[in-house]
């Protein structure tokens, strides 16, 4: 199994019912829910990597708190954003990086 | 017109220096990079979660929540969320100015601040160590942070079953969030022995009695993963990840008490996700940019009263040292009240510093519990990532520093690229400046005058005025 959000109506914290939103990685469609950051989303969503380093390796979230910025991404054009701090917002457009040599 | 003071960071640390100051008398800007206070110890769910019972997943909640309302409740708080110091610079006279941007992170549209106070905390935190072994850059490796800011913040398991492995006591709540979300733990590995483990912990017992929260709070967890039957293994590693685009398998290995391996004691284990930790790195690049002296290399040397070696400069929290939570809030009181121009003399300020002393004692025996054995790098093989950015494996490393740049850490930094990618060297630094201690000399692996991101379109414009009065209340 990989990375999965709590069931809300599990959810010890008593969180309210899930609100949809739905933000397009590469131009796919990919579900999340109302809160979660870009880096939430892509991981509840089963994907582990979405950035290239300079061999291209895979990168994803590694330290969680926008420390490390293995998780960068292009989020409506803007690029560099650290997907672990970046609220995900209904309708945005992400698209991955790499650093490799071209 | 009573003292400004700038609180730079909003967990346990900065909230108590914003009390403490407010307490004194003084005016208080309290900033923080986050959306809502409580720092990475009491990491909020999101608003949109509308979370009823946040607590449930915290220590020490209730006293968290009156702290904040009371902090960011008060007529003379003026609170900064998703406000992020990317510099400061020496003034002529008095205090640093704090260079700040405001707006979503990492996003385009920030504005440009500039605060002059009469006086500056610093609490900006500290982040996990990850020391490095082969296939720690593979996806699916993770910081123990990393998985207790996705379950507390997100409410998101980062993988299932996940393998917990490295040094010191934080092992333990992360492990004890990762089975709250539902997930299967299939071992906490300690790497240092029992007896390293328990000497630190059990000398000078009664230096540990005024401690008995954070001990308690350390039983309950060890009692959690009694129940759930997940073992904590002392003396054994993670000493390599595997795995095709992603780790699969988690090699561990029995370990002397310098961290070597013992031959033969290698185990191969599955795992969906392994964290790992081995200690914290405090975020010293506020301190060093505004000149203050470290302690030992590795802390902000502070005096009695929280007092950093600048004028006007005071430090409270993990950039003085790690002792957790209670630890780092007394600090803050402590800073706050004399960065307020409160008397020092004060009656509750001295009990403050008793407190504050033995905070101190609780992380010179949490380091001797749990160091960070030097004979770790016979993990590393010459292929082996040092640093994630640049890609710099260890063999290159050392090449240089035995070659073309010997005797110089910035001539290596500059010929391997080591430390000079997108983190610029805040998960390297304090590896890359341990394995070539003995190689080559200098460079300071805190120093980082654009302490966060800044775009060149947000540097271009003016600073906006920055109001001199409260502009927002909770």
């Amino acid at each position: 199994m990989s990375a999965r959000l709590v069931p809300a109506g599990a959810d010890r914290t008593g969180r309210r019912p899930d609100v949809p939103l739905r933000i397009t990685v590469d131009g796919e469609p990919v579900d999340g829910v109302d809160g979660q950051t870009i880096a939430g989303v892509l991981l509840a969503a089963g994907r582990r990597t979405w950035r290239r380093g300079p061999s291209g390796a895979p990168r994803g979230v590694f330290c969680g708190i926008g420390a490390c910025f293995d998780c960068l991404l292009t989020v409506n054009g803007v690029r560099d954003v650290r997907a672990c701090r970046r609220r995900a917002r209904d309708g945005d457009a992400v698209a991955t990086q790499s650093r490799e040599a071209r | 017109m009573s003292r400004h003071v700038v609180v730079v960071g909003a967990g346990p640390a900065g909230l108590g220096a914003a009390a403490g100051a407010l307490r004194a008398g003084a005016r208080v800007t309290l900033l923080d990079a986050a959306e809502e206070p409580g720092g990475q110890y009491h990491r909020m769910p999101p608003a949109a979660f509308g979370a009823a019972r946040p607590g449930r997943l915290h220590h020490g909640w209730s006293g968290f929540e009156r702290l904040r309302d009371r902090v960011l409740g008060h007529s003379r708080c003026d609170w900064w969320p998703e406000s992020a110091v990317w510099s400061v610079d020496r003034a002529e006279q008095g205090p640093p100015h704090v260079h700040v941007l405001r707006g979503e992170a990492d996003g385009a549209g920030r504005e440009r601040h500039v605060l002059r106070p009469d006086a500056l905390v610093l609490a900006p935190g500290a982040h996990d160590r990850v020391l490095p072994f082969p296939g720690w850059d593979l996806p699916g490796v993770h910081t123990a942070g990393a998985a207790q800011a996705l379950a507390k913040g997100e409410r998101l398991l980062i993988g299932d079953p996940v393998l917990i492995a490295g040094s010191g006591p934080f092992l333990l709540p992360v492990a004890a969030s990762l089975i709250e979300a539902g997930g299967t733990v299939l071992a906490v590995l300690e790497a240092n022995p029992a007896a390293t483990v328990a000497r630190g912990w059990a000398a000078r017992p009664w230096e540990l009695a005024p401690q008995a929260g954070k001990a308690g709070e350390l039983a309950g967890y060890a009692a959690l993963l009694a129940r759930h039957r997940v073992p904590y293994r002392t003396g054994r590693a993670v000493i390599e990840a595997r795995g095709d685009g992603r780790v699969e398998e988690a090699v561990t290995a029995r370990l002397r008490h310098d961290w070597s391996v013992v031959p033969g004691t290698e185990r191969t284990v599955a795992v969906d996700a392994l964290c790992v930790t081995h200690g914290f790195s405090p975020q010293l690049e506020l301190p060093v940019a505004a000149g203050c002296r470290l302690r030992g290399g590795a802390f902000t040397e502070v005096d009695g009263h929280q007092r950093t070696s600048v004028p006007g400069v005071y430090a409270a929290g993990e950039i003085t040292g790690i002792a957790g939570a209670p630890a780092a809030r007394t600090e803050g009181l402590l800073a706050g009240w004399a960065a307020g121009g409160g008397d020092p003399g004060d009656r509750a300020a001295a009990a403050l510093r008793r407190r504050r002393d033995r905070g101190r004692a609780f992380a010179d025996r949490l380091a001797a519990a749990h160091p960070v054995g030097a004979a770790w790098p016979g993990w590393l093989r010459p292929d082996t990532i040092v640093c994630r950015c640049e890609e710099t494996a260890y063999g290159t490393l050392l090449r240089a520093a035995d070659g073309e740049a010997a005797g110089s850490a910035r001539a290596v930094r500059l010929g391997t690229r080591a430390g000079l990618g997108p983190c610029q060297a805040r998960v390297c630094g304090p590896t890359v400046a341990e394995l070539l201690r003995d190689r080559a000399a200098g460079g300071d692996p805190h120093r980082r005058p654009v302490a966060q991101p800044i775009r060149l379109g947000e540097l271009a414009n003016p600073p906006v005025d920055t109001p001199d009065k409260k502009e927002s209340a909770r």
